[in-house]
């Protein structure tokens, strides 16, 4: 009986929620038929589009493969299941609210206000203020999927042993009270890191640091996976990794060259040097490799190319050919020192590699872009040290501090919450067993036929 | 010569292997299997449908060893593999007929160790 009234309020909220609904889609209706729609660009457009349905690829099934080959046969649907619901949850929660928190008139520099929760005056008509020739619901879309991908990182330093009950509600609150503030500051119209003069094309700050710094703060506050370190636990399927790996790769060029907001050159300097970046780093970890265990490993590879990937995000509208390639460069060797011996030398369990590859990989791309940016390739942009302006390194390095501030503290808070309110940890018993079948009743592979 | 077989939770396998290392055993054959002992199963629902968790994995160890390395063995499972729980599992001790090294062709206890 008390499953039924559950399900009967649910669906009461539901249908109260669609009496509102029509109201708002007038509202944008409206709008759009007001003023004509000749401030759009249908290049643009299309491109924005594209690139968002290339960087919701990335989340499902890209990251979901990647982190899910890499854990044990016992939680692979775990992993996959985590990345999947994000995609549904985080959508829900950006068009209510998150989008307006984020990108919404400005209060203090701060955050959004709630004028454009449920979209309202979110049209179909361009926002100047982000993007002046496609739809606002384009760009708003656009962000979502970032939104979506960020705590997804996150994932990646918890697997294998959080319960998903707190994995739902840590996500909810952190999307909201991290995610959407400091997407904000670096993005938002007034935000205050923005207005510093900060560089983060396509998310550095935003959402490589800050998932990075979570993922280490969840690691730390979760504890070691059981038998760690002492167990190796070894990826139960590496061609999973590597085909998520390869199309986090092609998701990525929505992701950066997407954020050029327009079918210009500015995106194709994005799409070049993010595929450069991605290249020299792949290869300068599989040469680590090479040097240190003679052989050239597949997970190396593809983490290398990863690497290189979240170094370049920052980067990618204001770097050339030479900035791409140092990047990527760094980006190698740079996240293969401190996965293979930092990590070991300070023993927390990042199972992942969230915090290793994103956090340390998105610092060095956030630091790099204050070297290497220069102003031939984005007038909008300014010129990084090598170009003659070490100012510019500097706001870099007060963004990245800012973030890894913000985000380390509020997560930490956030997580000893969740785990006061309803334990973070999955019990001894699940975690043997697995989180696919105690979590989700279901398992990955049969034994038997 | 007795031929040991072990059905033990997937996760002791580490704690037990590790032990019988200490205990200088080093031969040994493992499997992953499903099988049902008093332990429940976990029943598994797909889409709505529940399937009876009628059978658990397990890991099976084998081992062939000498007369006097059968205590050593034995308290090398037991010690790794014992949790307190339902669905430890059990140690089953066979005679073994004989026991021919391919490589060599040595046969009986020589060819064990």
């Amino acid at each position: 009986m008390k499953r039924i009234g559950w399900i009967a309020g649910l669906m009461g909220t539901g249908m109260a929620w669609a009496g509102v609904l029509p109201a708002l889609a007038e509202d944008a209706a409206s709008q759009a038929t007001a003023s004509a729609v000749s401030a759009v660009n249908t290049g643009d457009t299309a491109w924005v589009l594209v690139s968002t349905a290339l960087v919701m690829l990335m989340t499902i099934p890209g990251l979901a493969l990647f982190y899910g080959g890499l854990v044990r046969k016992k939680n692979v649907l775990s992993v996959l299941m985590q990345c999947f619901f994000l995609m549904c949850a985080v959508s829900l929660q950006w068009v209510i609210f998150g989008y307006s928190l984020s990108f919404g008139p400005d209060v203090k520099g701060l955050l959004g206000n709630l004028d454009w929760a449920f979209l309202k005056n979110v049209g179909l008509e361009p926002n100047a203020d982000y993007a002046g020739t496609i739809p606002h619901q384009a760009f708003m879309i656009f962000q979502m999927m970032f939104a979506v991908i960020t705590p997804g990182l996150i994932i990646g330093a918890f697997a294998e042993r959080m319960k998903f009950s707190a994995f739902v509600v840590f996500m909810l609150l952190w999307s909201t009270i991290v995610y959407d503030p400091v997407c904000h500051w670096v993005w938002g119209v007034g935000g205050f890191v923005r207005k510093m003069g900060a560089l983060d094309f396509a998310g550095g700050t935003v959402v490589h640091i800050n998932a990075g710094v979570a993922a280490l703060v969840a690691a730390l506050v979760l504890g070691r996976r059981l038998g760690h370190p002492h167990k190796l636990s070894p990826p139960h399927n590496l061609p999973f990794a590597v085909m998520g790996a390869a199309l986090l790769w092609f998701g990525w060029y929505g992701f950066n060259a997407g954020s050029a907001l327009g079918a210009n050159g500015l995106a194709a300097n994005a799409f070049v040097v993010t595929h450069v970046a991605s290249a020299v780093a792949g290869l300068s970890w599989a040469l680590m490799d090479m040097a240190f265990n003679r052989r050239m490993t597949v997970l190396g590879l593809i983490s290398g190319a990863v690497a290189g990937l979240v170094a370049i995000t920052p980067a990618a509208g204001f770097v050339n050919l030479g900035g791409a390639i140092g990047i990527g460069l760094g980006a190698g060797v740079i996240c293969y020192l401190f996965v293979s011996f930092v990590k070991e030398k300070l023993g927390y369990d990042d199972a992942l590699d969230a915090f290793g590859v994103h956090c340390v990989g998105g610092i060095w791309g956030a630091l790099a872009t204050g070297l290497w940016a220069t102003t031939a390739v984005n007038s909008a942009g300014a010129n990084g040290l090598f170009y003659g302006n070490p100012a510019q390194f500097i706001i870099q390095v007060k963004a990245v501090a800012i973030t890894v501030v913000y985000s380390g503290v509020v997560s930490f808070v956030l997580l000893k919450l969740v785990d006061r309110l309803i334990g973070l940890r999955a019990t001894e018993q699940s975690e043997r067993i697995g989180l696919d079948l105690t979590d989700h009743r279901e398992t990955g592979y049969t034994m038997l036929d | 010569m007795k031929y040991i077989i072990a059905i033990v939770q997937p996760d002791r396998m580490d704690e037990v292997l590790e032990r019988l290392t200490d205990k200088n055993i080093n031969l040994v054959t493992v499997t992953s299997v499903m099988g049902r002992g008093r332990q429940g199963g976990i029943a598994q629902v797909y889409r709505s449908h529940k399937e009876a968790g009628n059978l658990l994995k397990k890991t099976k160890l084998e081992i062939a060893v000498n007369d006097d390395f059968v205590k050593p063995t034995i308290e090398a499972i037991t010690g790794g593999a014992r949790t307190g729980e339902v669905g430890d599992g059990k140690i089953f001790v066979l005679d073994l007929a004989e026991c021919i090294r391919i490589r060599t062709g040595e046969t009986g206890g020589e060819a064990i160790g």
